[in-house]
């Protein structure tokens, strides 16, 4: 063969538009949001966290990186550690959930679709308290699951499951699975159906095509969803005090304590502050992988 | 001659739409075949059901003389070029044309000296890092190319490659592809609506209309020996008129245009004991001279008017009973006398350039 003309490498993207003034305009409410409700409010934390409280739990100005020796305490660092535990299962079974379901309804028929992603928002018209105290109810020792496997005679006692960690769990995964299962639909929904096709031309099977081709080309939902369910079910105290019944202990639970009332506010910024570098780490992290793979 | 690919009484349908409907077709080891048709006739859907990504409703597909209706494509010895190119774009181009080799566990040093020479053969040398979003039209369509024939596929399709190239290069890649088909010695199997890159690149083409296989043949066979006035028109120009069968002889039959003409035209296609004929006349058959010559089927017409086509020229013919006739003449030397508008000429009609064809 030899070489064609008109071999001119097209770049794309060369063409996005940095924004002008206009653009700036209409982008300055959520600035100042931003700027309001979560730099101002951040900052002020970060200064707390150096600072001391008195026997009222006012906050005193004293600088010192006491509060920061605190959170290395084992007790704290064993309760961030199940926390992670806990948030890292939570977001291990929304994936494992989630992903069939949003790849379902991402390449089900275009009327189909709207319909099925309706039903998974369909939960957020009720009061979250409102389900949280409904599984509850579903979860309690006399409560119908229990009910049900007695009467099918799976089980011979009621279970003990709620105020245990496995309520925790099965409330976080309940609240955080729309969280994953939206991102991974709109990669899912982008993916072109020839390539997933050019794989099984190719020779592949379906588990290969789907962990070389499917899985890599939705990245950027799957991260995206990991992140939404990881993050806040690690700062999760609601489902924690109310399905835990205050016995699993998670760090957003602490930290809440410190604002309520242990009137410790300091200490709570410490800790706040701590969690915040590593969601901050996990998110550069996850940044640079995703540039590796557009790159 | 080895039947590479068998299709018997196949047929698939989507609800009430019937894609294709009884499609028996054989289809020769290291031949060229073109699918040609309109969009919506099937022919893609047909090419579908050798690759594996649909099952027909009705009959089977053999390949190599193996049943394979109902092997999934990763289990088939095909490859496709897809008209998108479908280049994984996560991919380099080393990635892309690895991607099969790697499925198939190929040895890792077999696999790097098949890589750098179908890298090689598509021209893509010093591109083996980059992106598909860093390449141009015409070098992913190489990728995509490499990426099938890397594999050494029994039968290669190639689902409308060249739609998406603009027309230069689509005519290099024609010739191109033509020239790579006969060193690998691998069955093609093109699909296309473009009539010229069918004629161009084929051995043979099957015409599709409505899910069927209106004709097939050689390219020659299919250009000067349409058989329905879809193929005529489809392929090429036509002058498609109606006649009443005045007589037949062996090959040979004589008609009369309603226009009051007889002409004596090939007779191949005529049904037997048929008074009525619709006959197909390529416009570049009606040979004009300024003089009559002594031969059969010659009349005289008017020049109404001239279209200008860079190396040919269109002309609209009429006579004085009102038939009409569109012609086709080189743009000859200035030597040469041509023909204009307004010019009376007589036109000289060859009996085998005159094909009996059906309503189609």
């Amino acid at each position: 063969m030899t070489p064609t003309t008109g071999q001119v490498p097209e770049f794309q993207g060369a063409q996005r538009r940095r924004p002008g003034l206009r653009g700036w305009l209409l982008f300055s409410p959520l600035l100042l949001w931003l700027l309001a409700f979560v730099v101002a409010p951040t900052c002020i934390m970060f200064v707390y966290s150096f600072c001391q409280r008195d026997e009222l739990g006012q906050v005193v100005f004293e600088l010192s990186l006491s509060n920061y020796a605190r959170v290395l305490d084992r007790t704290y660092l064993k309760i961030l550690g199940s926390s992670i535990g806990y948030a890292g299962l939570t977001t291990a079974i929304c994936l494992v959930v989630g992903y069939p379901v949003a790849y379902w309804i991402g390449r089900a028929g275009e009327g189909v679709r709207n319909k099925l992603l309706m039903l998974v928002m369909i939960p957020f018209w009720t009061s979250f308290l409102i389900r949280t105290y409904a599984w509850m109810s579903i979860l309690k020792s006399e409560g119908p699951l229990n009910g049900l496997l007695q009467y099918v005679h799976v089980i011979s006692a009621p279970l003990d499951i709620l105020y245990t960690p496995t309520a925790v769990v099965i409330g976080l995964v309940y609240s955080y699975l729309p969280f994953m299962i939206l991102p991974i639909y709109g990669s899912v929904e982008k993916l072109d159906n020839a390539l997933i096709e050019a794989a099984f031309d190719l020779g592949a099977g379906p588990v290969s095509a789907f962990s070389h081709i499917i899985v890599p080309l939705t990245r950027p939902g799957i991260l995206a969803g990991v992140l939404l369910v990881f993050i806040p079910s690690i700062g999760m105290f609601a489902i924690t005090d109310l399905m835990g019944g205050a016995r699993v202990p998670m760090i957003g639970n602490v930290i809440q304590n410190q604002f309520g009332q242990a009137r410790d506010w300091p200490f709570g910024a410490a800790l706040g502050m701590t969690l915040l570098a590593l969601f901050a780490a996990l998110f550069a992290l996850s940044v640079r992988k995703d540039e590796d793979v557009a790159a | 001659m080895v039947v590479m690919v068998e299709l018997r009484g196949v047929s698939k349908r989507f609800g009430d739409f019937s894609a294709v409907v009884g499609v028996d077709l054989g289809i020769r080891e290291g031949e060229f075949i073109t699918l040609l048709g309109p969009s919506g006739c099937g022919k893609t859907t047909l090419l579908r059901m050798i690759s594996g990504f649909e099952t027909p409703t009705e009959g089977a597909v053999l390949l190599g003389g193996k049943d394979v209706t109902y092997d999934p494509p990763y289990r088939r010895d095909v490859n496709q070029v897809f008209q998108s190119y479908a280049l994984f774009p996560h991919m380099t181009v080393k990635e892309n044309v690895a991607f099969g080799l790697r499925m198939k566990k190929v040895p890792k040093a077999e696999m790097e000296e098949r890589i750098r020479s179908v890298i090689a053969m598509v021209s893509l040398e010093g591109m083996e890092g980059r992106k598909p979003s860093q390449l141009s039209g015409g070098q992913r369509q190489r990728v995509a190319l490499a990426r099938a024939i890397v594999c050494r596929p029994k039968v290669l399709l190639l689902d409308e490659p060249l739609s998406a190239l603009d027309a230069k290069l689509r005519h290099a890649m024609q010739v191109e592809l033509k020239e790579l088909q006969k060193k690998l010695g691998i069955t093609f199997v093109f699909v296309t609506h473009d009539q010229e890159e069918a004629l161009t690149m084929s051995d043979r083409i099957a015409v599709i209309n409505k899910g069927r296989i209106e004709q097939l043949g050689d390219v020659s066979q299919i250009y000067h020996r349409p058989k329905t006035t879809f193929v005529a028109n489809f392929i090429g120009q036509a002058n498609i008129l109606g006649a009443e069968v005045l007589s037949r002889e062996g090959d040979r039959a004589r008609v009369r245009l309603e226009a009051g003409i007889d002409l004596v035209v090939n007779a191949e296609y005529l049904p037997a004991g048929a008074s009525q004929a619709l006959i197909s006349i390529r416009p570049e058959k009606i040979w004009l001279q300024k003089t009559r010559r002594e031969a059969v089927n010659v009349f005289e017409a008017v020049v109404e008017d001239e279209l200008f086509k860079g190396s040919t020229d269109q002309l609209r013919l009429r006579t004085d009973a009102g038939l009409k006739l569109t012609a086709m003449v080189a743009n000859e030397s200035s030597g040469q006398e041509s023909v204009h508008a307004g010019d009376t000429v007589f036109c000289h009609l060859h009996p085998d350039d005159i094909v009996i064809v059906h309503d189609g």
